[in-house]
This record gives C-alpha cells, structure tokens and sequence, in this order.
C-alpha cells in the first residue's frame, strides 16, 4: 500500500498510541473507572466514534482482524467508513464474521454470538458519565464515584418506575462493575446488558469528545441495578426473526410501506446471516417461503 | 415547712444604650422567700418593680446581683446565675408562670395550647388532654373552642386558656402576673378556689392581684415591693 | 436531661485573609436544643454556620460531634466520606433556597426517597410509602408525589425540603433563614410545623435568622452576632426582653410591631 507511507500505522503516532494505551491499562486495573487521556483530533466528527477508533488504534497490530459495527450492522455508513479508514491506515484484514475477528469496535450492540478469551470488545461512547443525568457538576460526580455515593443512580430509577410503573429505562443501563464503580455501558440496549457480566472478552470503551477511557476486564462481575420490588429485566419480542426465525435476540424494526406494514429482524445482521445459510428461515424470507411452510 | 423559693439581695436595672446609656434602676436589694402552701401578694402601686420580679425569677429578665434560690429536683438552682438549659428544666417541672397575656401560636388548639406543658414533662397526650378538658370546663370555657386556636378568642377567654395552662401541671412554685384581669366575677371565684387547691398541695405561690377581693381572699401575706425601690426615699 | 451534649464547639474562627468571618466562638448544643444565631447580613452568622455545618473549613478550633456510638469526634478530623455520609443521615440542612437544596428536576417522591437510596433502601414500594407519609407530615397532598418541585409554591419548596432532611430521621438540622423569601402568612404556617416536627421528633437545630420573631417562636437559646463576634448569648426569652448590648437593644426595638 503507498498510501502508508504517508501515515504511521493506524494512523495515531507512536507517542499518541503510548499515551492511549497507558490509560487503557490503568482502566483495565480499576474496572469501571473513567480514565481521562488526552483525545485527539480525528478525521471525522465529534459522535461518530473518535473515542472508539483512537482505542482501536492504539491496540491493533497488523495480524488483527478487525470487525466494525453500528446498531448491530456491518453494513451501515458509520461501519463500513470505519472499517476502510483502518484498512488504509493500518492494512489490516477485516471481517463480518464475529468468530473470526480479534477487535470488534460496536456503537451499540454487543454481538449475539458469545464472544471468547482473546477477543476485544471496543465501545464508541458519547456520554461516560452516569450520574450527569441527575448531576450535572463533574466535581461533584467524581467525588461521588470516589466515595462510593451512588444513591442518585436509583433515584433516576425510582423516576422511571415512578413515572411508567416500570423501569423503562431501555438503554445506557446503569451498571456496577466489579462491586464498586457505576458505569454507563454507552448506547447499548439494555437487552445487552447481561452480556456484559462474566464475558470473557475484554471490553474497552472510548469517548472522545469527553476524553474518557474505561474497561471491564475479562470475568468480571457486571451487575445492573434495580430495586427489590422491581428487578432488572430484558427487552422480549413477542416474534422470532422475520428472516432468519431466531428468538431470543435482539430486533429492529423495519417499516415496509406507508400503510402501517414492518417486520422484526435481527439486529446483528451477521448472526442473521449466518442462521439463514445455515437453512434456518423466518415468515418473511421471500425466496425461502413457500420452502418453510 | 419547706421553702422552695428564696430571693436574696436581688439588683436590678436597665440600661438604655440607645438613649446615651441612661441607667434606670428598677429595683434594690430584694429580699423575701415563699414557702410550701404559702401564697404571697407583691403589692405597691404600678410601675414599682412588680411585674420586673416575677420576670427575673422567671428568667425573661437578667440581674445584676443577688440570687434566686429555687429547689429544683432535690438541688438548688440560682436563677441569676443559671445556663439556659438549666432554666428551661426548671421551667418545665419546678415553676410554673401565667402571665397576663397568652402568646398564642397559630393553628394550634386551644386544648392542646393547654395540655402541651404535661406533655412537655412526658405524660401521655390522652392523659394530659383529660386533664386539660377538665381544667376548661372548671373554667367555664365553651365546648365548641376547645378545638379552635385561640388567636381570635376574647381577651377573657385568652386569660382562662393561659390560666389552665399554668395550672395543669404540678409545678412547686408558681408565679401569678394578674390571672384574673379580664375575668368576670364567676371566673374568678374558680381562680380564687383553684389557688386555694394549690396551696393545699403545697404549691409556693407568688402573684399580683390588682382585684381587692382576689387579692384578700387568696394572699397569706403582702409584700410591699416599695420598700425594694431605688426611689422609696422621694417617695416616701 | 441527658447529660452529654450533642456539639462542642470551641475558639471556632475563620478568617478571609485579614477579615473576621467569625472569631472565637465557642458554645455546646444539647440534645433537643434550639439554637439561634441572628445578626444583620454580614454579620458572620452565614460564617459560622458553614463552618458548622462542613461547608467551610475554619482557620481555627474545634467542633466536635456526638456520633450515634456516643463518640465525640472531630468533625475536621474526619474523612471526607465520613463527612458526607454524616450530611446525608445523621444531619440535615435546610437553605433559604429551596432551589439549592432540593432536585428541582425529580419528583417530590424521589426527593424525598433520595436519602433512603443513598443509605441502601432498595425497595421501591418501602420508599414510595415513606415519602408518601413525609408528604403528609409536611402538609402536601399525597396526589402531588410524582410532581417535580418546580411546580410547587414557595412555601411548599420549603416543606418538601425539609421532608428531605427529615426522612433519615437525622439528630441535628441547620437551617439557613429558613422562612427567607416566604409570604408572612405562608411563614407562618411554615413555623408552626417546623416548631411542631422539632418537638416531636426531639431534633436539635441551629437556626440562623435575622428575623427575631423567628428565633422566639422556634429557639430555646440565642446569639446575637456582630462583625463576626457573638456579643450576647443566653436564653431567647431573656436575650429578647432584656437585651443587654447595645446592638442587641437596636435589633429589639427596631421590630416592628402589628
């Protein structure tokens, strides 16, 4: 590739990726704490994962096989620039296929298929801080995490149940991660959530325009919180996939016309690939169809 | 006989910084104790000082010198010298003060302005409101203001309420700032028979009475608060 | 009459470079004890009550505590998180300001609760009960639990932040002119039931006022402060009918009476 030349690989210089991956480590060795690093300009806006692709950076190697997804997809137009920007600044090869990659960099989801030792989950996050929903002060929140004060997490809850008579917080769930700090797992739905807890993965998460670094270490314990009286619970569907049939995952919903016609389908458009060339098929599969009944 | 309340060589005076620090004595070397079933009757023309004792032994008032002695709870307290929160136990269980007026508190019921004392000392509210239903009704006060703050009461209303309120409790002293004022003639002769009760439990009582038939019917001895004042000599 | 106090302060002074806030205050509050501190603005009673209350570290002295154990301890010598968690369950603060002292973005319910969360209660049935009865005690329909304080009078701002002190059933409240920016018959009101909660409840408070006829409905005991000094101290009722000091007798007789 020429165009290497004229950039270090994976773009970031040495001195950047050093800096970067000294606070990687340190989140890594306080699971759930956001460490502050000094975030770069990157070439592309605030929101479209300047904090997950410095991360990414910092860690690939050229036998990395990277994955890049958005809301689940490999194919939308945050993924698909992601992923080229890495091929041409690092050379690196590339995949759909969750088993095959090494580092997976998500915007939302976490993938359907259970991710194993030596992978590396990197989250884009917007908003690192859990407590600023109801406390905007920063001093004020970093002083809470360093003394443990999560009261005001529950309060937000309380809100919600208050509110809907449930908890209807769906997505940025609050968490607590190895008994001790709160975080915000970024945009993930809650559905997720579980996922999280014991993987055996390495999850990092980046926010770049909040300059934020901060990780759950394979096994760890991953709790949700909630009350008593109205436990943690996940988003269910009430149908399967309409393209694949798979249950028990998680489904976006696509409007088909303007007369009120949609269909569910996996999110995780690689796991519903995979399922369909597996000959598993959902109602509206239309070359399939008439085959499935 | 015991003697729960001793004032000895008592000075008071007031000193008004805002009009050049002019001092004006109120009284001299006051010198006098009330003993157990005793009622003693300060007496003297107004503006003498009367009024300024019973405040001092109360504690609204400071003094510059002397004592007043008080048995409280098998110990003696000087009043003169007191910290505040001894004089406030002293208040809540060893001396009792109606004054003329009734400082009233908004929202508050007239039974339970009356009880509240007893309930300050820890008896049982059902109990302490009993004893305040009882207390009104001796005092001929109208059923239906029991319930009702007192804010808007008759000024002979006002008085039987702050009168209840005084007498509800077992205090051993208790001081009298014209109780029957504003009181009509049936009115008082309960006062008068509620006074003579006290004394028969042995209650030390200490009053100004202006009413000439009160005064005779309840006083054992009239102290003549001139002899205490720092301008007898003009006077006399 | 127990016979331990609750707080010993003493030599408490703070000083802004070469300016008194407060100098050489000493005083004990007791069990069940009023206190109030009144003063004109600029006083020093503002001072004082932060450097009470740990908002504001005196340049010298002592205040020592009597935590729930029995032990006194340092309240400067503490742990910050120790501090805190005195703050948010042994104590309450209530400021002029309701806006300062409530979350003007949550429900009255979860302002109320948000103390029970803080201390671990986590059910949500328990603590929607307890606010609910907060509410009561403190005289707002329960219909109004799941309303956000901005929708709230001044007056019942200032309720609901005192139900949020109140709800850890704490041993010692500050209040900062609690009746500030209230209409008289709404202070009133206000009064009469802080008078009434403190009774019942046994509290012991530290109120700063530069109303007098505050101080004598709700205190036992008061000090009068000038440029940072306490210049009189003593049982309210004698500080107010017999006020000693010069400027003590100014603030008496410069009530005005209806």
């Amino acid at each position: 590739m020429t165009d290497l030349a004229t950039y270090n690989f994976a773009y970031l210089d040495e001195q950047t990726k050093r800096m970067i991956r000294r606070a990687i480590l340190k989140a890594i060795a306080i699971p759930g704490y956001q460490v502050p690093f000094a975030s770069r300009e990157m070439p592309m806006p605030y929101g479209w994962g300047t904090g997950g692709v410095q991360v990414t950076a910092a860690i690939i190697g050229p036998e990395d096989v990277l994955k890049v997804i958005d809301q689940g997809a490999d194919d939308t137009t945050n993924a698909v620039s992601i992923r080229a920007f890495f091929q041409k600044v690092a050379n690196v090869a590339v995949t759909t296929h969750t088993k095959d990659a090494t580092i997976i960099q998500t915007r939302h989801r976490i993938p359907e298929q259970k991710l194993g030792a030596g992978q590396v989950l990197v989250y884009q996050v917007p908003i690192p801080e859990p407590l600023r929903f109801l406390e905007p002060r920063e001093t004020e929140t970093r002083k809470m995490h360093a003394l443990e004060e999560y009261g005001l997490m529950h309060v937000k809850l309380y809100e919600d149940i208050a509110r809907h008579g449930r908890i209807s917080t769906t997505y940025a769930y609050p968490v607590k991660v190895a008994g001790r700090y709160v975080m915000d797992p970024s945009p993930t739905p809650k559905f997720d959530n579980p996922k999280m807890h014991m993987s055996e993965a390495l999850q990092l998460f980046g926010a770049g325009r909040e300059k934020r670094i901060y990780a759950v270490p394979p096994y760890t314990e991953v709790v949700s919180l909630d009350f008593e009286d109205h436990p943690f619970e996940i988003q269910k569907f009430e149908q399967p996939c309409a393209l694949c049939g798979a249950q028990g995952v998680y489904l976006d919903e696509v409007v088909l016309d303007d007369k009120g016609g949609r269909m569910f389908v996996c999110s995780d458009t690689d796991h519903c690939e995979d399922r369909r060339e597996h000959g598993h098929a959902g109602e509206m599969l239309a070359p399939n169809k008439e085959a499935a009944e | 006989m015991a003697t729960p309340l001793v004032v000895s060589e008592v000075f008071k005076s007031f000193t008004m910084h805002l009009r050049d620090g002019i001092k004006l004595p109120v009284v001299n070397d006051v010198n006098f104790s009330v003993a157990s079933g005793e009622c003693v009757v300060l007496g003297g023309p107004s503006g003498i000082g009367k009024s300024s004792i019973l405040k001092m032994l109360y504690g609204n008032y400071a003094v510059d010198a002397g004592q007043i002695l008080v048995d409280h709870k098998d110990r003696i307290v000087d009043i003169a010298h007191a910290d505040p929160r001894t004089i406030l136990d002293v208040r809540r269980h060893t001396l009792g003060y109606v004054s003329q007026f009734l400082r009233t508190v908004p929202r508050v019921a007239a039974l339970d302005v009356v009880a509240e004392p007893l309930v300050a000392r820890g008896t049982d509210s059902t109990e302490a409101k009993d004893k305040a239903a009882e207390l009104l009704a001796k005092l001929n006060l109208p059923r239906e203001l029991w319930g009702l703050p007192p804010a808007t009461f008759s000024g002979g209303e006002q008085q039987r309420i702050n009168i209840a309120r005084g007498f509800i409790t077992s205090h051993r002293i208790l001081l009298l700032d014209e109780p029957t004022a504003s009181l009509d003639a049936v009115n008082r002769r309960v006062v008068v028979e509620m006074i003579a009760e006290k004394k028969r439990e042995g209650v030390a009582l200490l009053g100004i009475f202006h009413d000439e038939e009160v005064r005779e019917a309840v006083a054992d001895r009239i102290l003549d608060v001139m002899q205490f004042s720092p301008r007898k000599a003009k006077a006399a | 009459m127990t016979d331990t106090p609750l707080l010993k302060v003493s030599g408490v002074s703070k000083f802004y470079g070469s300016r008194i806030g407060c100098k050489d205050v000493s005083f004990e509050l007791w069990p069940g004890e009023v206190l109030a501190i009144v003063g004109e603005s600029g006083s020093g009673k503002t001072t004082l009550l932060n450097c009470l209350s740990t908002r504001l570290m005196p340049t010298t002295g002592s205040i020592e505590y009597r935590m729930r154990d029995g032990n006194f301890r340092d309240l400067y010598h503490m742990s910050e998180a120790e501090r805190r968690f005195l703050m948010r369950t042994d104590w309450g603060f209530v400021h002029q300001n309701p806006a300062d002292g409530l979350r003007m973005t949550v429900s009255a319910g979860a302002n109320v609760g948000e103390r029970l969360m803080a201390i671990g209660d986590r059910h949500y049935g328990n603590i929607r009960e307890t606010a609910s009865d907060w509410l009561t005690r403190v005289e707002i329909s329960t219909d109004r639990i799941d309303d956000q304080p901005r929708a709230f009078s001044g007056g019942m701002r200032q309720r609901l932040q005192i139900a949020r002190n109140l709800v850890t059933g704490p041993r010692l409240v500050f209040m900062d002119e609690p009746t500030g920016g209230l209409d008289v018959s709404v202070q009133a009101r206000l009064l009469d039931l802080v008078r009434g909660l403190v009774n019942d409840l046994g509290l012991s408070a530290i109120v700063v006022t530069h109303d007098l006829a505050v101080a004598r409905l709700l205190s036992h005991r008061m000090m009068v402060m000038k440029d940072g000094h306490v210049i009189e101290h003593g049982l309210t009722d004698r500080v107010l009918d017999d006020p000693r000091e010069p400027y003590t007798q100014l603030l008496v007789s410069s009530i005005l009476q209806v």
